[in-house]
């Protein structure tokens, strides 16, 4: 391994570090926040008939945990092929 | 045709197909049978992870359980999908990456050390046999109530179906019939919701119904012309209101033991061994992250329609029940009474049903209708009138769910005992086909013991369920977590971190279970923490003694290091770069 190839290897590992943070921060965000925290706060409002705290702790932080994982994949997708470590 | 010959048509079909499918897929290597030859296609995998995780009690008793807690049952839903964020960004690919089969391997390998072996592998025998049990007394239940066996028949049929395809086919064989599970469930589960959320609100898509407003066929269905145009779940909030319950939006459980609950469910389930294999069975790194999404997507779409069963059910039950002359009584009714899940005591002899608070036996309690949680899924077809087919399709789909989840669970115990214990500790030069049959040897074994299980029930097996989460969370979680980004983490750190964990989560849920149950309530726990919940902090405990240990004790050797800097990387990068 040259010193280059390591290099780029650690920048990899950086990034996706940085990817996984942020997409933690929102599954964070989406269920133990919106989902319980504040949750009677939300109640307050409403979408067609679901009050907003209580659509989240049923199904909104499920539908966004969906997103999460896909958005990960596709960026990770990208991210192999930027450093050329994607497998064939 | 009547429920039973549909339910007997349906089942006799599913399990046809899952023999063949066993048969046709049968495991011929060790890596056929721990691993499925990492040739699952991330799709597939996704269906077989979705019908490994859905158990007997996500399929039969969770939507009901939700409909008695309101939002407070919440913490199933986020808790049981929450997890899969966590597998797939932070477990799957790099587990896929290290590629060998069984979790205590993982361990042992990482942490370089025997002692880590014996402790995984006896966690993971723990927490699996512990989540069986549950399963094969399930498939007895739906067998007894939907077929007319007696509960210990169905549990010797069921038995003899899991010993058939566990051991022949290993992971291989369980993973294609898994697929087959998944369809056959989801059917079950979907088809009554979307009836029942048109009949209710006109959307046929039961997500969106829940939100809806009942419409002038759905008033007729609640016989209530009143709730027409009306938000169901404002109905709902106020048939609660007047039976003298909380609103059913709202939540009556303080937000600190939701918010320990979740997320113990969180990570418990990210460290569940049954759970983290499936990720080798893929070609590569790539796929485990996007056969976690196909997984959650699939687990999402039971998951995102049970709350709607739980509502749909809940208004449709007390609007056909109370205040109703129990000789008017609807045929479903008297129908599950010979099941004893639901029942009519006449307290006050006026003749009609009457629901409020309290035990439907409780003199005290004005409440006269025992409504048992499972009745919400079980005898939901009948009670929104559809046809007997899909009636049947219920007991079809619990007994799919109960067996792809005892057979996942039965794989992890048999590879603990072959690959782990024997092959890994007893006789490591034992040959390629002498650990095969001690693998299908361990799998019929536990095959058995599960069933005497299922027969027998050990008492504390719902006591004990928040054991195996909370488990799981405490010993596997922090120490593949540390092991895949911390590659300072030692042998020292995990075994410290593992045994305070474990001691203190055990700990816990003995004391307020078994030993002083009267103080297992919100002014006794810790900080309002439940048992249920402790499983967060027996992993942060795990985390700062793992860490703390860690500094005063040496690193690991640089081979140690240079292993787990090779799982981050996808590709064939054989040499690791060393951050020296």
């Amino acid at each position: 391994m040259s010193v280059h190839a390591t290099k780029e290897l650690q920048a990899y590992w950086k990034e996706n570090l940085v990817i996984i943070m942020v997409h933690l921060a929102i599954w964070f965000f989406v269920s133990f926040f919106c989902g319980i925290m504040v949750v009677d706060q939300l109640d307050a409002y409403m979408i067609g008939g679901f009050p907003i705290g209580f659509w989240f702790a049923n199904q909104g932080s499920i539908l966004t945990f969906v997103v999460l994982i896909w958005t990960y994949v596709y960026m990770m997708n990208k991210l192999d092929k930027k450093y050329d470590v994607h497998e064939g | 045709m009547s429920i039973l010959t549909w339910t007997w048509i349906l089942t006799g079909i599913s399990f046809a197909l899952y023999i063949y499918i066993a048969y046709a897929s049968r495991a011929k290597s060790t890596g056929d049978f721990y691993a499925a030859e990492q040739s699952v296609p991330p799709v597939l995998n996704g269906m077989a992870t979705g019908a490994d995780w859905m158990s007997a009690a996500s399929f039969i008793s969770m939507a009901g359980l939700i409909s008695f807690m309101g939002r407070d049952g919440s913490f199933y839903l986020m808790g049981w999908t929450g997890g899969y964020v966590l597998l797939a960004m932070l477990f799957g690919p790099y587990l896929r990456k290290y590629g060998k089969f069984t979790i205590p391997q993982f361990m042992a390998d990482r942490y370089y050390s025997n002692t880590v072996r014996v402790l995984s592998l006896i966690c993971a025998i723990f927490v699996s046999f512990t989540y069986v049990a549950g399963q094969m007394r399930g498939v007895g239940v739906v067998f007894s109530r939907f077929m007319g066996l007696s509960i210990n028949m169905g549990v010797i049929v069921g038995m003899a179906l899991v010993f058939f395809y566990a051991t022949l086919g290993g992971m291989k064989g369980i993973t294609y019939t898994q697929v087959a599970q998944y369809c056959v469930l989801i059917c079950a589960y979907l088809i009554p919701a979307v009836f029942i959320s048109m009949q209710l609100t006109g959307n046929p898509i039961p997500q969106l119904g829940m939100g809806s407003a009942v419409t002038a066929d759905g008033a007729v269905m609640l016989q209530d012309p009143a709730t027409q145009g009306k938000y169901l779940l404002d109905v709902l909030n106020g048939i609660q209101l007047d039976l003298g319950f909380k609103e059913y939006t709202s939540g009556l459980r303080p937000r600190i033991d939701v918010w320990f609950i979740t997320m113990s469910l969180m990570i418990g389930t990210a460290g569940l061994p049954h759970i983290l294999i499936r990720f080798f069975t893929v070609p590569k790194m790539r796929d485990a992250r996007s056969s976690a999404g196909y997984a959650l997507i699939f687990i999402a779409l039971l998951y995102t329609t049970a709350p709607a069963i739980s509502v749909f059910a809940r208004t449709n039950f007390i609007k056909s029940v109370h205040n109703v002359k129990y000789e008017a009584a609807p045929s479903w009714f008297k129908n599950w009474e010979k099941t004893k899940l639901v029942a009519f005591q006449d307290k006050n002899g006026d003749g009609i049903m009457t629901i409020a608070k309290g035990a439907w036996d409780d003199p005290k309690s004005k409440n006269e209708v025992k409504i048992d949680q499972d009745i919400m899924v079980l005898a939901n077809p009948e009670i929104a009138k559809l046809p007997n087919w899909v009636v049947g399709l219920i007991g079809a789909g619990g007994l799919a769910a109960a067996l792809s989840t005892a057979a996942g669970l039965l794989l992890v115990i048999s590879a603990a005992i072959s690959h782990d214990l024997m092959k890994g500790i007893l006789t490591p030069n034992m040959s390629e086909s002498a650990e095969l049959w001690w693998a299908r040897g361990a799998a019929g074994v536990a095959v058995c013991i599960a069933g005497l299980f299922g027969i027998y029930p050990p008492g504390f097996v719902a006591q004990v369920v928040a054991f195996a989460f909370g488990l799981a969370a405490a010993s596997f979680f922090p120490c593949i977590l540390m092991g895949i980004f911390n590659k300072k983490a030692n042998k020292e750190g995990a075994l410290a971190g593992m045994a305070v964990g474990i001691v203190f989560v055990a700990a816990y849920i003995i004391y307020f279970k078994f030993v002083n149950p009267a103080v297992n309530n919100k002014d006794g726990w810790w900080f309002g923490i439940s048992p249920e919940g402790i499983g967060t902090v027996g992993a942060a405990l795990n985390f700062i003694v793992m860490y703390v240990v860690g500094k005063f004790t040496p690193e690991p050797p640089q081979e140690i290091q240079d292993l787990v800097g090779s799982l981050r990387y996808p590709g064939k990068l054989v040499v690791p770069p060393s951050a020296h």
